[in-house]
């Protein structure tokens, strides 16, 4: 009885002076948190603030000069016009790979669902080249709306193309787990209410899908923005007409003129932060209102 | 209006389903649908409701053949054990569904359906949810305004999967009073399914008990728990004690008790298992009578105004529970270790051979 107390005494103190602070339950914040700063450091914050530190050496004129040259506004108007047109396009197919994906059995269903992920994997370049090769007026597909007078390489709708192309994984690979996950029974409910099939997806599936379309279709449009491998081969790059404007810094840095090719690079950076902002407000007004 | 079932077959893959089962379902009643899981009662339930198709077999409302109607032509309310409610709906967007997605043409004004169902949510008493979304709802009001949402297109049979499956055992027991309290209000043909004996007896104006996708016996929920049809349904009903026994021209031997069985009386020196609920056991401190069930107290155990006895004695596998009221018990002044005496008050003998054809003995 005595020991007992004796331990008890001499344990006491010692266990408050081992804990003169809360500790967190996980440990190891201080490493990984340092670790994730330094990291994202190196990756992103030191090369934007390169940047922006870089494009400020040039006087204000300068830089006026350099964004506002009407090639570059073709270009934006291009950019942003052809990943808009791609991103909703792949809205609509994307949101249908999905479906099809998700909810039927067919042969060879796992090779197509991996063939989704090929604009992840293959190099832009060779996809391209691809494209060129499929919609030039000699190509296989290219040549039938020869006939018609449509030309697609070379043209505006040869952008919209490729961006379309590198676009497509987004919006499926955000839409499909969500549309796994959708009870079935939501389904049922709505049938045994009355609802007829086409009033069920417009009025229970989509609404539930509805976040998970906004985060693909933004993604697949902050993709588009700044794709330049596929899209050089197929546009033909003629001024005003079919210049994106990652190829358009490009070209500036070529030609030495790296003040140009940075006063163009905040543009879409200022524009891709814009982005993210409404990307965002959309998320989060989809998701009070659609998935409480 | 009462739903007929006629004949029903339905497999999946090798398993079947639902094996050859007829019902009459009368009009104006509760029914419970009762069974382990795999006895096929939610797949039955599926296809009186048209969400899923009959191999063969014909489903009739009132006379009136719905076999081959979609779930959305049959006009019945189905409530799902995960209330399916529609997340990004309000409780009123959601009752309100079944009117607005009606044909315009038949569709009621807003006014009309504003009304109706403010009238519904009151009658499920959650008139007070109605701008809410169903994330902020507790299980139990979500699933009364699953309830509300399935009446509000005035449904001609409600149907229920395991309405109460989801909810913890103090809400499922207030919920299911009050699910019987308002089906005595509105009256509308109703089926529900569940795996749990209580609330089948407590709810219900029929049981149908099911097992291995067919039915074991139907009736009153007095009729199935006093009068089981078959040893599965004795033992589903509740705990039950198992007795070897031998049955010879009319008698069953325990022991040295013997219990008269009629129905038998055309055995001759056969083994059999005599079914006793712990209730229906009288514990007696010694044999005055000569003929009680010898045994020995293992453990005791007060719950509340009872006493739970485990008992060994040499004529069952396993030890006996039996259960009797607290004041009772300690007039016997029985203590644990003691040797007691057991007399049956109500038995119910099977033969062996009945008893092999349930594959659920060891479940139970």
């Amino acid at each position: 009885m005595s020991g007992d107390h004796n331990s008890m005494t001499t344990l006491a103190p010692s266990s408050v002076l081992r804990s003169p602070r809360p500790r967190n339950v996980i440990p190891g914040f201080n490493i990984t948190m340092g670790f994730s700063l330094l990291y994202i450091s190196f990756l992103f914050l030191i090369p934007v603030g390169g940047l922006l530190l870089f494009t400020m050496t040039q006087s204000w004129e300068q830089f006026w000069r350099a964004i506002s040259h009407p090639q570059v506004v073709a270009s934006y108007k291009l950019s942003f016009g052809a990943s808009l047109i791609g991103a909703t396009i792949n809205l609509v197919f994307g949101l249908l790979v999905s479906w099809v994906l998700v909810r039927y059995q067919f042969p060879f269903k796992r090779f197509v669902d991996a063939l989704i992920d090929l604009p992840f994997a293959l190099p832009t370049a060779v996809a391209g080249i691809a494209l060129v090769t499929l919609y030039a007026s000699t190509g296989w597909v290219g040549q039938y709306f020869d006939v018609y007078g449509i030309r697609i390489a070379y043209t505006q709708i040869g952008v919209v193309i490729a961006l379309t192309y590198i676009g497509l994984p987004f919006v499926v690979r955000t839409v499909q787990p969500v549309l796994e996950d959708l009870e079935s029974e939501l389904e049922e409910a709505s049938a045994a209410l009355g609802a007829n099939r086409l009033t069920t997806i417009r009025r229970v599936i989509l609404p539930a899908l509805m976040p998970a379309l906004l985060t693909g279709y933004a993604l697949a449009f902050a993709r588009a923005l700044g794709e330049y491998g596929s899209v050089v081969f197929i546009s033909g790059n003629l001024p005003y007409l079919t210049e994106i404007t990652p190829l358009l810094i490009v070209a500036k840095a070529e030609q030495y003129d790296y003040h140009g090719a940075a006063a163009i690079g905040t543009v879409m950076l200022l524009a891709a932060f814009v982005m993210l902002l409404v990307i965002n407000g959309l998320q989060w007004w989809s998701t009070r209102r659609f998935s409480h | 209006m009462s739903i007929g079932v006629d004949r029903i077959n339905k497999r999946f893959n090798n398993f079947i389903a639902v094996d050859n089962v007829s019902l009459e379902l009368p009009e104006g009643q509760l029914t419970a649908l009762l069974g382990p899981s795999g006895s096929g009662k939610t797949t039955l339930l599926r296809i009186i409701a048209g969400l899923e198709q009959a191999d063969s077999g014909r489903i009739e409302f009132h006379g009136k053949d719905q076999t081959h109607e979609h779930v959305s032509d049959r006009g019945v309310g189905f409530v799902f054990q995960h209330y399916a409610l529609f997340k990004h709906m309000t409780v009123f967007e959601n009752v309100a569904y079944g009117l607005t997605v009606k044909p315009r043409r038949e569709r009621p004004n807003k006014e009309a359906i504003r009304k109706k169902v403010m009238s519904l949510l009151e009658l499920v008493q959650l008139d007070w949810t109605a701008h809410r979304y169903p994330a902020q709802l507790s299980g139990g009001q979500r699933q009364r305004i699953a309830l509300a949402r399935a009446l509000a297109v005035e449904p001609k049979v409600l149907l229920l999967d395991e309405p109460f499956g989801a909810l913890d055992a103090k809400v499922r027991a207030e919920l299911r009073r009050w699910l019987r309290r308002l089906h005595d209000e509105i009256h509308v043909t109703s089926v529900f399914v569940t795996h749990d004996q209580e609330e089948a007896l407590e709810v219900s104006d029929r049981v149908v008990v099911m097992n291995n996708g067919r039915v074991e016996q139907e009736g009153t929920p007095e009729e199935v728990y006093d009068h089981p049809a078959n040893p599965f349904v004795y033992r589903f009903l509740g705990n039950v004690n198992l007795f070897h026994a031998r049955v010879h021209e009319g008698t069953a031997t325990i022991g040295d008790l013997r219990v008269p069985v009629p129905e038998h009386s055309d055995s001759k020196e056969q083994d059999a298992l005599a079914y006793i609920r712990p209730h229906e056991i009288d514990v007696l401190a010694n044999n005055e009578s000569g003929d009680a069930i010898h045994a020995i107290i293992k453990s005791i155990l007060v719950v509340g105004p009872t006493v739970r006895l485990e008992l060994q004695t040499e004529h069952s596998k396993e030890l006996i529970q039996a259960e009797l009221p607290k004041h009772q018990f300690r007039g016997l002044g029985l203590l644990q270790g003691d040797e007691a005496w057991l007399r049956p008050m109500q038995s119910k003998v099977f033969l062996r051979e009945e008893d092999a054809t349930n594959p659920q003995e060891s479940d139970l």
